[in-house]
């Protein structure tokens, strides 16, 4: 589990993240969720120590990671996975040394174990076929699930995951979120989903926090967004034609449960 | 303010240097690094680095033989000055100069490019010491190999040289080559190599330094680029003059 405390972020004079307070839960899908420049990848960036919060605490499993040393704080990244919006594999490397590549920088494994370890992952995500490949030889979807792949081959606890389907079709999108939502499970791992993609929010949408220029807005799941009065929220969930729809039907189909039960 | 930006960088390049220069989390990993680096920057180096030094040693010998050769002057002076315009600035200082503009961009392009797209912050979140893995095998590597690279140079402008004579019958080979060994000191070779470590050390951290604190796109890649040869030859020129006063 991963609690956020009033953390507060600045740059110069403007205040970018406002008192955020957040629990993030093991074992599922927790998504951030915000218009773009709202703050989420700030947000994403002070928990995984590539910013420092201005204030606050961002506590692993009661660990507070604010305050480790560098040392404990270089330990307590190896229990992290992150993918990256743009996937971040290493060009020179082939994608199966690109899987390999931490456990080849931190792990007692001999040469075979590592091997094995990183084909395990890549059938994981099923792209074993493409293990001598280089990155710029697949597509992007095809990167992203390599990228997953090395997020979790050295079996992390917690695992944040920067817009993960962004510039992707609808279709491998659903592959991806179906993929990450699975490894939660299977891991039993604290997730963390940066997205404004809104079948990923109706998808696998276990815990979402809605942040809005800078502050936390709402929290709850994906069936309390269907009925949410929040407006903020609404604006952004219900942007599309399509979802506005759906909430109507959703809506309706509710009242009309009411009336029976009543 | 221009003071302050410059010490502010230094300040950022020394930090950067600091963090370079720490133990390496699996030294087989830091090896292979090293290793590729010699390769790409140093042994993909000696194809220009002969080319070049080929034909300067060539246009030297025949512009001394032109303007300097007079019969008040011994036959043996084409040769000799030859080789200490090679041994003494020509394979040590101009050579790093042309290498800050191939390995110089190289490294910055490089390194921002991996800065843009995240690679380096995918290996500060994995827990490497990113700036210790990328930065100090291409260090390393660099100044592992320069000395090489200068004696090639030295040797490749005397064939060079020779060439003018054999083919071009500019002036006698058994005079170039009295001039050659004419009151040859070999500290010369020493003080040319000595030189070559300190601007192997300054095109690889500050092209390092320029490309590992990109921040934007590709149009500041390209910027990071440019001022990364640009720096690194101002500096190997600055360099130059204290470390020929000092080793003279």
């Amino acid at each position: 589990m991963i609690e956020v405390k009033d953390l507060t972020k600045t740059f110069g004079d403007k205040t970018v993240l406002d008192n955020i307070n957040m629990v993030f839960e093991t074992g599922k899908t927790n998504l951030i969720i915000g218009q773009s420049g709202s703050g989420k990848t700030v947000l994403m960036k002070n928990l995984v120590g590539l910013l420092t919060p201005t204030s606050g605490q961002v506590l692993y499993d009661g660990r507070n990671f604010i305050e480790m040393s560098k040392k404990e704080k270089i330990h307590m990244r190896r229990e992290m996975g992150m993918i990256f919006q743009s996937a971040a594999l290493f060009d020179s490397l082939s994608v199966l040394e690109n899987v390999r590549f931490p456990l080849d920088m931190f792990s007692s494994m001999n040469y075979r174990e590592r091997v094995k370890r990183a084909q395990e992952c890549l059938d994981r995500v099923n792209l074993i076929e493409a293990q001598e490949k280089y990155p710029g030889e697949i597509s992007g979807g095809m990167q992203k699930r390599v990228a997953i792949a090395r997020a979790i081959v050295m079996n992390p606890k917690y695992l944040f995951c920067d817009e993960p389907n962004s510039g992707l079709d609808p279709k491998t999108s659903l592959v991806i979120d179906e993929l990450l939502s699975g490894i939660t499970k299977d891991y039993n791992m604290t997730t963390i989903i940066n997205t404004h993609d809104m079948n990923s929010v109706m998808g696998i949408g276990e815990n979402i926090c809605f942040i809005y220029k800078g502050h936390k807005e709402w929290q709850g799941n994906k069936d309390e967004v269907m009925t949410s009065t929040n407006k903020k929220l609404n604006d952004l969930v219900f942007a599309s034609d399509l979802f506005r729809k759906v909430k109507k039907v959703e809506m309706e189909e509710e009242e009309r449960g009411c009336v029976i039960s009543l | 303010m221009l003071i302050s930006k410059w010490l502010t960088t230094f300040g950022k390049y020394l930090i950067l240097m600091g963090r370079s220069f720490s133990r390496p989390e699996r030294m087989r990993m830091f090896i292979k690094q090293y290793v590729k680096e010699m390769s790409q920057l140093g042994v993909d180096s000696i194809g220009i680095v002969l080319l070049i030094s080929f034909f300067i040693g060539a246009v030297i010998c025949i512009q001394m033989k032109l303007n300097i050769q007079s019969p008040w002057m011994p036959r043996w002076v084409s040769g000799y000055t030859t080789r200490e315009i090679m041994l003494l600035e020509f394979s040590s200082s101009i050579m790093c100069l042309i290498l800050a503009g191939k390995v110089g961009s190289n490294i910055a392009s490089e390194l921002g490019t991996m800065r843009v797209t995240q690679q380096i912050d995918a290996l500060d979140i994995m827990g490497v010491n990113s700036a210790c893995y990328l930065v100090l095998p291409k260090i390393l590597g660099l100044v592992t190999i320069m000395p090489f690279l200068v004696i090639f140079s030295s040797a490749m402008g005397i064939i060079g040289a020779y060439g003018t004579a054999f083919i071009g019958h500019i002036l006698a080979p058994d005079d170039l080559t009295l001039g050659l060994q004419h009151a040859f000191n070999q500290w010369f070779v020493w003080m040319s190599i000595v030189k070559s470590l300190f601007f192997a050390f300054i095109i690889s951290s500050v092209s390092s330094y320029f490309g590992y604190t990109v921040e934007g796109g590709s149009v500041e890649v390209g910027k990071a680029s440019t001022d990364a040869v640009v720096n690194s030859s101002v500096l190997i020129l600055f360099s130059d003059v204290f470390l020929t006063q000092i080793l003279s």
